[in-house]
């Protein structure tokens, strides 16, 4: 069995006086995909934003309890540059940079000092093929990459996220915004993906929660109501709750 | 917020419901035809197979239909995934109260060699079981679907009273040789019934509990 990748535990949230997650213990596997679902304002987005401490720039939040990434506690003394470079993300809509897309997957390095053009040649290469786009935008490295299909610009900006060399890939329905086939290409891509990192990704789309993850995690209220492995949980749930969201009764 | 889907699914219960009924009446028919020596009686069974076999296209269909269009999880997926398979031992019971039927049919213009009450018993055992087994599903009804799992030791012990009984009758004369095979045969086909019934209680027990008994883990 292997250790935990992150481990929260006893995770309270605050933004003001809305007490937005509740208790939360939560142990996220190495090499696994672990799947947050739940009805909108349930609190998945906002339990995702606090494991690279995203929510540090939201005022008025205040957070009680432990995240551990391996045994290090990100809430503690940590370098938060090198804690996103460790955690990277992916937002719901595809949001590159106004540049290149040779320099947007080029961006991240270039932050963390690497300058030899040579160095960033292979890193940009090596993100876009991981991501199964480079054979559609190697002739067009210097174009714009908003001129890119929404399901590129998606897969661009993955592509950007893995150019750091990250341990952990977060995703915040990174699907949604996209159509069938761009949605099956990025699903395809992080069942691969997971082999060399941790995924966790917020969807509310019950299908590929139960497509793609390992385990999944059903929040309701800041709470998470059942945790377990997907199959479990999509054929055979223990909490009435999470019946009753799967299946459509609410949410 | 979902009725549409809880309509479909109501709709899949009360065909549930229409096939076992039909099943119902094709096996008192089978019954009644074999113990009365009725051949009239014996081809209304033979037709209810017809409308059995048309049932099982129409759930089939309609449980795909929900697959496709709702993709169910859970509760859902569970009781859409069992009536497909229990539509399949329904349909198989359909067949044998045929058999059974073809076998009174020919039997029908010579007298028994041996009173039928254990066969009778088997036959309202078994008829009890299929209703049993497909009001359970209906109702999500755990005890009663155990109930037929358990019934299922009354049909066998029958069987085997019923082939000790023949074996006797062939050893007491040889020329009875023929019809105790006929007989053997009908009382194997109310053992299937009762094997069916085991089944689709099996599949309720899952629908149910989200456990099938005979999965491999």
């Amino acid at each position: 069995m292997p250790s935990n990748k992150i481990s929260v535990t006893d995770l309270n949230l605050y933004y003001g006086h809305l007490h937005a997650l509740k208790s939360i213990n939560l142990s996220i596997h190495p090499q696994e995909i672990t799947a947050f679902i739940g009805p909108s304002g349930c609190g998945k987005s906002t339990i995702l934003k606090t494991l690279n401490r995203m929510n540090d720039l939201v005022e008025g939040c205040k957070i009680t309890g432990k995240v551990l990434l391996d045994s290090e506690d990100i809430y503690g003394n940590v370098d938060l540059n090198l804690l996103r470079k460790r955690v990277g993300m992916v937002f719901q809509k595809p949001n590159p940079f106004p540049k290149s897309v040779y320099d947007n997957v080029a961006y991240g390095p270039r932050l963390h000092g690497i300058k030899s053009k040579a160095v960033l040649d292979d890193i940009v290469e090596k993100a876009l093929k991981d991501t199964v786009i480079w054979d559609e935008v190697k002739d067009r490295l210097r174009d714009n990459a908003l001129g890119l299909s929404g399901g590129q610009q998606q897969r661009l900006c993955i592509a950007r996220a893995l150019a750091v060399q990250p341990e952990v890939l977060l995703m915040d329905e990174p699907t949604s915004a996209l159509d069938p086939t761009s949605t099956a290409k990025i699903e395809e891509l992080v069942t691969v993906l997971k082999a060399d990192y941790t995924i966790v990704i917020v969807t509310h789309n019950m299908q590929q929660a139960a497509r793609i993850s390992d385990q999944t995690a059903c929040f309701l209220m800041g709470e998470i109501i059942e945790c377990n492995c997907t199959n479990q949980l999509f054929s055979d749930p223990k909490d009435r709750r999470t019946e009753d969201y799967i299946t459509g009764r609410f949410g | 917020m979902r009725h549409h889907f809880d309509s479909l699914l109501d709709q899949l219960n009360d065909a549930m419901i229409v096939m076992g009924s039909l099943i119902e009446s094709a096996i008192s028919s089978a019954t009644k035809a074999l113990v009365e020596q009725d051949k009239q009686q014996a081809l209304k069974a033979i037709a209810f197979d017809q409308e059995i076999d048309q049932k099982e296209k129409d759930i089939e269909a309609l449980c795909l239909k929900l697959l496709l269009q709702q993709q169910p999880v859970a509760r859902d997926l569970r009781q859409i995934s069992a009536a497909l398979k229990m539509i399949t031992d329904m349909e198989r019971i359909g067949d044998q109260a045929t058999d059974i039927s073809e076998i009174t049919i020919l039997l029908a213009d010579t007298s028994y060699i041996k009173k039928l009450e254990h066969i009778s018993l088997m036959a309202i055992e078994t008829g009890k079981m299929v209703t049993d087994a497909v009001d359970a599903f209906v109702q999500n009804d755990l005890v009663k679907a155990h109930g037929v799992i358990d019934a299922d030791d009354i049909v066998d012990n029958l069987f085997v009273t019923v082939k000790n009984d023949l074996i006797v009758l062939i050893n007491e004369d040889v020329a009875n040789g023929s019809q105790a095979m006929d007989l053997l045969m009908v009382a194997k086909y109310y053992e299937r019934i009762g094997d069916h019934a085991v089944n689709i209680a099996e599949w309720v027990e899952f629908s149910i509990t989200g456990t099938h008994r005979n999965s491999l883990k």
